[in-house]
């Protein structure tokens, strides 16, 4: 059984005349790095709040099937206990942050939780060493940069020490060197803490070649899910409008007959040496 | 028709956010301003409106220079879209917001109709016209921001990051509508951190680093400039790092041009 397992779930939010989600089904493996993508309002974000609870917790609406996370069942456990098993990271951080340095920031959720104070000092400094802001730790949160911002609100979540991590658009308010700099981060985090993984992302080009597998939405439900070689070099993709990375469709154009993810296999590919 | 001589800005004495700013956009021009966060970006658009008057120097629109003119009189030729669609949305319903400017700016009652129904329609907003725009998504938000102040019919607009929290299909919905504008005769300027949009479909790239215009030319010849996009802490176009991983020299943003040489590589090398 994977670490997460979703069964036959559809979901209609309460003043919705339609589900947002239709039967879906999906496990994911620990250690994973799972990418979901697809057209806004095809049922990303809510497909990550039904991954810590929040629905069908604290939203109202009509919720079938079943949510399953590091074995709890979603709908037998409230958000609080959920919260240490799944961290849920939002697209705009400053929505999230609201302390007056980022190591109060970073200790609020243990600290909720009623932890001693010597295991709340560990935790803050475990997180702020696993996403590299231990320099930041006196600094107001407000006075950073975006990309520093999300890092905070990375280690905030981390603190809680969840074993899957979902993540929501974490970069689309960030210019693309903090992004890149942000989805480096989490593939060490899965490579250095074997944390699960479930990045939402519209940034194909940077993601495609670091993770296990990609899911990718539309209207609801999943259309395509598998190594992102197959599923980024299928038509089903194109069809649908995401931004394809443009290393695929040259590789598409030029009818090679591997898939190149980087610009280094393509340089493979051709034997071209530097 | 708009024209920057000399211009220097400081929001506090001593730290100088534009440093010498010297610039010619000329009617009917579609460009993009790219460069690190801090490097001055906004605060050059916010010269363009008058929002901001330089401290030394002048900056002319449409021969109005900013520092005599009243930023009531340049708004309605100088449509400015902000980064964050919350900073100018306020008004109940989304048809209401787009009214706000056309009522200020007296528009007859029937024109007013026409205006708001025809921009609905082209920012594909009719479905949301009677709901309120903070119960739509950031994307949706940054739609209806557009259209309040497309409907008035600027001749200059400016978008600070209009690409942020649009997926693929809108972004090409977006570059359709630039274009067109464009092609009626606006001008407009874009700053954006996405480099592929500005690759892709934006004729004139200007780099702003540490207050300073420091490129400024054909996008073909600013963004294959590696070095200096690198120094600047920018990320390099796809197209570009595709072409240096290749020893592709010059690199190229043409997709068409970039396939050529790869089949000449092919066929060069049998594979």
């Amino acid at each position: 059984m994977g670490i997460v397992e979703i069964r036959n779930l559809t979901f209609k939010y309460a003043n919705s005349d339609k589900p947002s989600l239709y039967d879906i089904n999906l496990s994911i493996n620990k250690g994973e790095f799972f990418l979901i993508t697809g057209p806004t309002g095809c049922g990303k974000t809510t497909l990550c709040k039904c991954l810590n609870g929040l629905i069908p917790n604290s939203y109202h609406g009509d919720f079938s099937g079943e949510v399953i996370v590091d074995g709890l069942s979603t709908k037998e456990h409230p958000v609080y206990e959920l919260a240490q098993h799944v961290g849920l990271v939002f697209q705009d951080p400053e929505n999230e942050l609201f302390c007056t340095s980022v190591e109060k920031e970073i200790a609020f959720g243990p600290e909720n939780l009623g932890l001693p104070r010597d295991e709340i000092r560990k935790r803050v400094e475990e997180a702020m060493a696993m996403v590299g802001i231990s320099h930041l730790r006196e600094r107001s949160p407000y006075e950073l940069s975006g990309g520093e911002q999300q890092k905070v609100a990375i280690a905030a979540i981390l603190a809680m020490k969840p074993k899957i991590l979902v993540l929501d658009e974490p970069t689309s308010n960030l210019d693309s060197l903090s992004a890149y700099s942000i989805l480096n981060l989490l593939l060490n985090l899965k490579k250095e803490y074997e944390m699960t993984i479930i990045l939402v992302e519209h940034r194909l080009e940077i993601v495609a070649k670091m993770v296990d597998r990609c899911a990718i939405m539309n209207e609801g439900r999943i259309i395509a899910i598998g190594d992102p070689r197959e599923v980024l070099y299928s038509d089903i993709v194109e069809s649908i409008g995401i931004g394809i990375p443009k290393i695929v469709k040259l590789a598409k154009r030029l009818k090679l007959s591997s898939r190149p993810l980087s610009s280094s296999e393509l340089a493979n590919i051709l034997k071209v040496k530097k | 028709m708009i024209e920057f001589h000399n211009v220097f800005f400081s929001y506090q004495p001593d730290k100088e956010i534009l440093k010498n700013i010297n610039l010619k956009i000329n009617k009917g021009e579609l460009l993009a301003i790219i460069g690190p966060n801090g490097a001055g970006k906004t605060t050059l658009l916010k010269h363009i409106n008058g929002l901001l008057k330089p401290q030394k120097g002048y900056v002319k629109v449409l021969g109005m220079n900013t520092k005599e003119t009243t930023v009531a009189t340049l708004a309605r030729h100088v449509g400015f879209v902000f980064q964050n669609p919350d900073h100018q949305l306020f008004a109940e319903t989304v048809e209401k917001e787009i009214m706000f400017a056309l009522i200020n700016f007296n528009f007859p009652e029937h024109e007013i109709k026409e205006r708001v129904e025809r921009i609905l329609h082209e920012l594909d907003l009719v479905k949301y016209r009677n709901k309120s725009p903070f119960v739509l998504s950031g994307g949706e938000r940054k739609r209806v921001a557009l259209a309040s102040v497309l409907c008035y019919d600027p001749s200059i607009l400016i978008l600070d990051e209009p690409t942020i929290g649009q997926d693929y299909r809108q972004k090409l919905n977006l570059i359709n509508l630039i274009s067109k504008l464009n092609k009626e005769g606006k001008t407009v300027i874009i700053v954006t951190h996405d480099i592929e949009f500005v690759a892709d479909f934006i004729p004139r790239c200007i780099i702003m680093s540490d207050g300073r215009i420091i490129a400024d030319g054909p996008t073909e010849e600013v963004l294959t400039n590696s070095k200096l996009l690198l120094e600047n802490s920018l990320l390099l176009p796809q197209l570009v790092e595709i072409s240096l991983a290749l020893d592709i020299n010059p690199p190229t943003i043409n997709f068409e041009k970039l396939c050529s040489i790869i089949k000449k590589i092919i066929e060069m090398k049998e594979l």
